[in-house]
């Protein structure tokens, strides 16, 4: 650093490091200064990022697309709504037993897909996030899915006697369930499958021709992908206390694109500039103008891919790199 | 222990024979040059050998056993690596991380111990960037280590593949033209290089290649293709003076 450097820029430079603990602190207090929906919302946020950040590993770091990412979603509600209301199971171990079947689910649908072409792909999962909504609601599964009213569940209370309300505290585990989310796919990203995950999108035969088994690894990161976004849903099911069937449509599925997408595809913190943005966005347009909410929300999501080709956290990266130099 | 056999292969593409019961042998320790004019089957070939190609008639075998019935993906395992001819980079990685890559079949860490950062996983990486470590040293891409592929100098990218290859260890290295797109001094570099490749290494190579004045200098011999037969065989001073290959390369006289 020369001597030149303005007093503002030394100070910034000094806080760039401190970025991820001090939104991590904000995140931490939020829960004793925001209320109600408020608080509700930045759950959300969070679930949405863990649904996007399975998104990530799987489009932006492995190079395969889907469209259906709803569908796993849905199979981690589903799943951890029915353990809690037929079998009485407690949430902290429904939530996981659905995401390991939302997972495997993604990998029994990732055995035959990653035989197709990314296009083809796309429009099977397409195929199987129309279908899902379906068939939560056929008559032959309604006994074990509630139908079209779904299943209404009730969140159990802070554990321990803590001194903090169900929103609170759902809040906090939710937050605390993504962080280690985000920790476990740097981790991974940062290692040898990692590597070979992002060989395979570069070039598939030089991958395999270096080694790597290329079927196996999409297969593989599919069944991640759908694990984590499975938690998500499962998070959701429990937050919201209601799962129904049209809460998985399609439309799910393309809000997670969206938020992959404007959050940074090929990023682990994108995830989370991905869940605010879709979280928060379309009520902003909505503020802008009621009746163009959504030609408003458009207009974001043109804006963003325009001017930050790389997602938000692609921008975010931009504006540290051009502070360090 | 290194030795690979082809044995009359032949491979069809619809109605045309590529490669029409090639045979030849590349025993341990030799650098073979394996040359040919344009469509004379000699990529088609090395397809062969990684098996991107199906093989319909004739055998390939390294150190006695088949590899036909093997994917793709486990040919590094049993010691074959390889180079590519147009580049075959991880174009969104840095240099660092395509040789780490290249590690893959050395190494064995799965998604759960990764992700977790157990110990094993960490010893592992380090061992990992350790020998990528030495190899950039040894390939002169020290300095560039931390850089994206996407705008390095050719010669250089180059340089890279041969990192990347070595690091899952071969026995055996298939060079797919890697003289192509170089200038004179750097042929004359790689011509060093794929020596010592061989003495240092106790490597064996195969080479593809249409420089001539490379495949002369470094092949202990040379086999030619043409129009997908062998043409001829031999050291490199009985290739140049073979009458056929002469032809095939200059056209019937008179």
């Amino acid at each position: 650093m020369t001597a030149t450097t303005k007093p503002w820029k030394r100070y910034l430079l000094h806080l760039r490091s401190a970025v991820p603990a001090l939104c991590l602190l904000a995140a931490l207090i939020a829960p004793f200064v925001l209320e109600g929906f408020t608080l509700y919302q930045l759950t959300k946020v969070a679930v949405y990022a863990m649904a996007i950040l399975g998104l990530n590993l799987l489009t932006g770091y492995n190079g395969q697309f889907s469209l259906g990412h709803s569908a796993f979603y849905a199979v981690g509600a589903y799943v951890t709504a029915i353990l809690m209301t037929t079998s009485g199971f407690t949430p902290y171990l429904a939530i996981p037993i659905a995401g390991l079947a939302a997972g495997l689910a993604g990998y029994l649908f990732g055995l035959p897909a990653l035989r197709l072409e990314p296009l083809y792909l796309a429009l099977a999962t397409f195929g199987l996030a129309v279908a899902t909504p379906q068939l939560l609601k056929s008559s032959h599964l309604e006994d074990l899915t509630g139908g079209v009213q779904g299943i209404s569940l009730t969140r159990p209370e802070a554990p321990f006697g803590l001194p903090l309300n169900s929103d609170q505290w759902w809040y906090l585990v939710s937050l605390a369930v993504l962080v280690c989310m985000l920790w476990l796919a740097r981790n991974l990203i940062d290692s040898r499958s990692g590597r070979a995950m992002i060989a395979i999108r570069d070039n598939p035969i030089a991958a395999a021709a270096g080694g790597i088994d290329v079927a196996g690894y999409k297969t593989a990161t599919f069944a991640v992908s759908a694990l984590l976004t499975g938690i998500a849903g499962g998070l959701s099911a429990v937050v919201v206390e209601l799962v129904a069937p049209d809460s998985f449509t399609f439309n799910l599925a393309i809000l997670f694109l969206i938020g992959s997408v404007v959050g940074g595809v090929a990023s682990i913190s994108g995830a989370v500039f991905g869940g605010a943005f879709v979280l928060f966005v379309p009520n902003l347009s909505e503020d802008v103008s009621k009746g163009l909410a959504g030609a408003v929300y458009g207009v974001f999501i043109i804006g963003v891919i325009f001017f930050m080709p790389q997602g938000l956290a692609g921008f975010a990266q931009k504006l540290k790199a051009r502070l360090e130099k | 222990m290194s030795h690979l056999c082809i044995d009359k292969v032949v491979v069809r593409f619809g109605g045309i024979v590529a490669l029409d019961g090639v045979s030849f042998e590349v025993p341990e320790g030799e650098i073979v040059g394996l040359i040919g004019p344009n469509g004379a089957g000699k990529t088609t070939l090395f397809n062969c050998l990684s098996r991107l190609y199906q093989v319909h008639g004739g055998d390939i075998t390294y150190n006695g056993r088949s590899i036909l019935s093997l994917p793709p993906h486990r040919m590094t395992e049993i010691g074959i690596g390889r180079t590519f001819q147009n580049l075959a980079l991880f174009h969104n990685m840095t240099v660092r991380d395509n040789i780490l890559a290249g590690g893959h079949p050395a190494s064995r860490g799965g998604f759960i111990g990764n992700a977790l950062r157990l110990p094993g996983s960490r010893r592992e990486e380090r061992r990992l960037h350790e020998k990528a470590d030495r190899l950039m040293e040894e390939l002169d891409l020290t300095a560039v280590a931390n850089e994206g592929v996407g705008e390095l100098p050719f010669g250089t990218r180059k340089r890279l593949e041969i990192a990347r290859a070595l690091m899952s260890d071969p026995k055996l290295l298939l060079l797919d033209e890697p003289a192509g797109g170089l200038n004179h001094d750097e042929v004359d570099e790689l011509a060093e290089r794929i020596h010592g490749l061989r003495d240092e290494r106790a490597l064996t190579v195969l080479l593809v290649e249409h420089h001539m004045g490379l495949v002369m200098r470094v092949s202990d011999r040379v086999v030619v293709l043409s129009f997908g037969r062998k043409l001829a065989e031999g050291t490199p001073d009985e290739i140049r003076q073979h009458p056929e290959v002469i032809e095939a390369y200059l056209g019937k006289a008179g």
